[in-house]
């Protein structure tokens, strides 16, 4: 009998740490243009092959090609663009009043701006999204005023949410943006259940799911993906796999399957994999899954392919698990840039246009921010009342709470 | 009005909302064509479609998770978790959603739902069939804790908890569903068909979430009980001869302080049963409340009568559940002390 080797356990790595020089020579990028456009009925048997592709629209030269080209006008277009903008310099004054110690805490955006943006023009009034943290484009695309999101990460006398939840866990029903948890995983299932209850009610309004890479691993991951294949809810599944959960690479949670998307496939679900740093490309796939949805053919889920440029949040420091120059060797690029130079080839925009709106998206966002702290910051100004502490646990405060808010003096 | 078990309680309860309210829709393991292990949605599903009442594949946490989903649509779910031993895969969903959704939102979306699950022991069900997880829920703010130990109250709070604008774990001790259980064993079990609090009239009514109802009024000593242990209480007072006053929690979260401190203050004494283990229990809450708000007029110390701190066992079932025995010495104990 031959000699048995002993176990041993497989602990998956990232190709490179700090000091080795980045390396995503594992990542198969395609050709843009190169994957087909099926129709939004299509079995889901037959496009197995689009789990394990990426989707893309804008090549190298800035040229829109392929099937998923031509969702958009270029006024569209430039609008993406100046929301995409808006988004980043949002982060950055964000980021800068975290520092300044306006308020406890942030998370940037910073590569993955047209995921969420331009997802969310894909939707219709009345859908709803369950985002994460990371899809603050959702609410800028939305038209939601950015001097309430900075009323809330200021927790101030103006917060929509009263002083009641950590910075960035914004709530916005009336833009299609359910409340955000702290808990991981968690509104990915609540999508699906929303999904159902447009269903139920024989409404016409769908959900979108949202999640991270690291969080697929949560069990809410699995339970949202069985419901939404038992009930084929008209939900579209989204994963941002940006790479990296806080520290940790995708390679830990993803562990030795293909792709994320490929998980849809188990479940009998399409599953799409799409340039996630390509505006075009998450327009063209967010609608194709969305109209699936609308037209009762049931789920899609969606891996929107990018990287996770800033640190996970203002609490971590990326060098101290990634090189710091592995964002500029990310072969999709930059969002912003080259939507930019896709607009400039249009004949649509201008690099001096560009610097102008720069300017303009700057004054838009200092003019919010200094609206927000006239409300207050976390330390300093106005702040949410303390009987607010004991309102809303409940929609009649039962006795007990009324004493203990009696005890605390107010 | 008809003689109802407590099934026939429950089901009548959600034909009755269902028929009253097509927002409210129910579901869970076995709950739809089979009409669930227990029967407690029978009919239903042949009455309402399947639209309204479907079964799910196996997974609490989904259960829960699309009934916030839902609920924050607007609809209202009236879930089932099979067995109350089997709830913890949905507590993140419980604790971290559907309890703060209101509060963290600011009222921007809200989580009208109610998981109904079995609980309790005393039917040999060995560790995943009998447990009391009550008090991991009463420690969570923003949800509402309700045990019925009666047919007439099973309905009357099973549709104020489908009407309730926030979130209720509704806890239904299994051991009571086809007739009231005093704890003795040896003796044959009486059906609910000849017990009065099993007249349960057809239509519309509701018991308020958060009152509590004497069973037996009395003067020596106060029993705080729910579920199934109202049925032992009144049985130790009747072995014991001690006049004992039983009050029926119903509602554990809020709490009616107010019954429970008007009865001390009046008995002086205090005893606390529950099903659940002791340490941390629900008892502990109620016995640190008694001691706060009636300290001056207690006579003697409270005294818990409860599950030991083991998981619940199989052979030594009637060794574990805290029968008459060990409440009737838990009166005397007081009595004497």
């Amino acid at each position: 009998m031959a000699e048995q080797p002993t176990l041993s356990l497989h602990v998956p790595e990232p190709e490179v740490r700090p000091g080795d020089t980045p390396d995503f020579s594992n990542v198969p990028i395609p050709r843009a243009g190169s994957v087909e456009r099926p129709a939004v009925d299509v079995d889901p048997r037959e496009i197995r092959d689009l789990a394990y592709s990426i989707i893309r629209v804008l090549n190298r030269n800035g040229e829109a090609v392929g099937p998923w080209a031509g969702t958009l006008t270029d006024e569209e277009l430039l609008e993406g663009l100046r929301h995409m903008m808006t988004l980043r310099t949002f982060d950055a004054r964000m980021q800068m009043a975290q520092r300044q110690g306006k308020t406890s805490f942030y998370m940037q955006h910073m590569g993955e701006e047209a995921v969420s943006c331009a997802f969310r023009k894909a939707l219709e009034p009345g859908d709803m999204n369950f985002p994460t943290y990371r899809q603050a484009g959702l609410l800028i695309a939305s038209g939601y005023p950015m001097v309430d999101m900075m009323n809330q990460i200021y927790s101030n006398e103006a917060d929509p949410l009263k002083g009641r939840q950590l910075p960035i866990m914004y709530s916005a029903k009336d833009h299609g943006f359910f409340s955000l948890s702290g808990n991981l995983g968690t509104q990915y299932i609540q999508a699906v259940g929303w999904a159902m209850a447009s269903a139920i009610k024989n409404d016409s309004k769908i959900a979108a799911g949202w999640i991270g890479d690291g969080s697929t691993a949560e069990s809410d991951f699995h339970a949202a993906l069985v419901f939404a294949s038992t009930y084929r809810a008209p939900v579209v599944l989204n994963i941002v796999n940006n790479q990296w959960a806080i520290s940790t690479f995708q390679g830990i949670a993803r562990g030795g399957s293909g792709t994320f998307a490929a998980r849809g496939l188990g479940f009998g679900i399409p599953a799409l994999r799409v340039d996630g740093n390509d505006y075009l490309a998450v327009h063209a796939v967010a609608k194709w899954a969305t109209e699936r949805a609308r037209r009762n053919l049931g789920p899609t889920l969606i891996e929107h392919v990018t990287y996770r440029v800033g640190a996970h949040s203002t609490s971590d420091d990326p060098s101290a698990y990634r090189p710091k120059t592995e964002s500029d060797a990310w072969p999709l690029g930059d969002p912003v840039i080259r939507l930019k130079n896709h607009l400039i080839l249009r004949g649509v925009w201008s690099d001096d246009r560009h610097k102008q709106a720069e300017a303009e998206v700057l004054d838009t966002v200092i003019a919010a921010q200094k609206e927000a702290e006239n409300n207050g910051t976390l330390h300093s100004g106005g702040k949410p009342s303390t009987r607010e502490m004991f309102e809303g646990v409940y929609e009649t405060m039962p006795p007990h709470l009324r004493r203990q808010r009696q005890e605390a003096g107010v | 009005m008809a003689r109802m078990t407590m099934i026939e309680a429950i089901r009548s309860a959600m034909d009755v909302s269902m028929r009253r309210d097509e927002n409210v829709v129910v579901f869970g393991e076995d709950v739809g064509y089979f009409g669930g292990v227990f029967r407690c949605t029978a009919g239903l599903q042949q009455k309402y479609g399947r639209n309204r009442c479907f079964d799910t594949p196996i997974n609490e946490s989904a259960i829960v998770g699309s009934a916030i989903g839902m609920a924050a649509y607007g609809l209202r779910p009236c879930v089932e978790v099979q067995f109350a031993d089997y709830v913890y895969p949905a507590y993140d969903q419980i604790v971290s959603e559907a309890a703060r959704l209101r509060y963290r939102s600011n009222g921007q979306f809200t989580c009208p739902i109610v998981i109904r699950m079995p609980t309790g022991g005393g039917i040999f069900g060995g560790q995943t069939h009998s447990q009391s997880p009550e008090a991991l829920f009463t420690h969570v703010a923003g949800l509402k804790v309700v045990v019925p130990s009666n047919p007439y109250d099973a309905k009357g709070l099973l549709i104020a908890s489908i009407e309730d604008p926030d979130p209720v774990i509704f806890l239904e001790p299994k051991r009571l569903y086809n007739g009231p259980f005093d704890g003795h064993y040896e003796r044959p079990v009486t059906p609910w068909s000849k017990h009065e609090l099993a007249d349960v009239p057809d239509g519309h009514y509701t018991v308020p979430l958060g009152k509590a109802e004497i069973r037996r009024e009395g003067s020596a000593v106060t029993v705080l009980a729910y579920g199934t242990m109202v049925h032992v209480a009144l049985a130790s007072a009747e072995d014991t001869g001690i006049d004992a006053e039983v009050i029926d929690l119903r509602t554990l979260l809020p709490l009616d302080l107010d019954t429970i401190v008007a009865s001390v203050k009046k008995t002086g004494r205090c005893v606390v049963v529950h099903e659940a283990t002791l340490t941390s229990g629900f008892g502990a809450e109620l016995a640190a409340l008694v001691q706060k708000h009636c300290f001056y007029h207690l006579e003697a110390p409270i005294v818990r009568v409860t599950g030991w701190d083991t998981p619940y066992p199989h052979a030594q079932e009637w060794d574990y559940f805290p029968g008459p025995k060990r409440v009737g010495e838990a009166l005397v104990e007081v009595m004497e002390a």
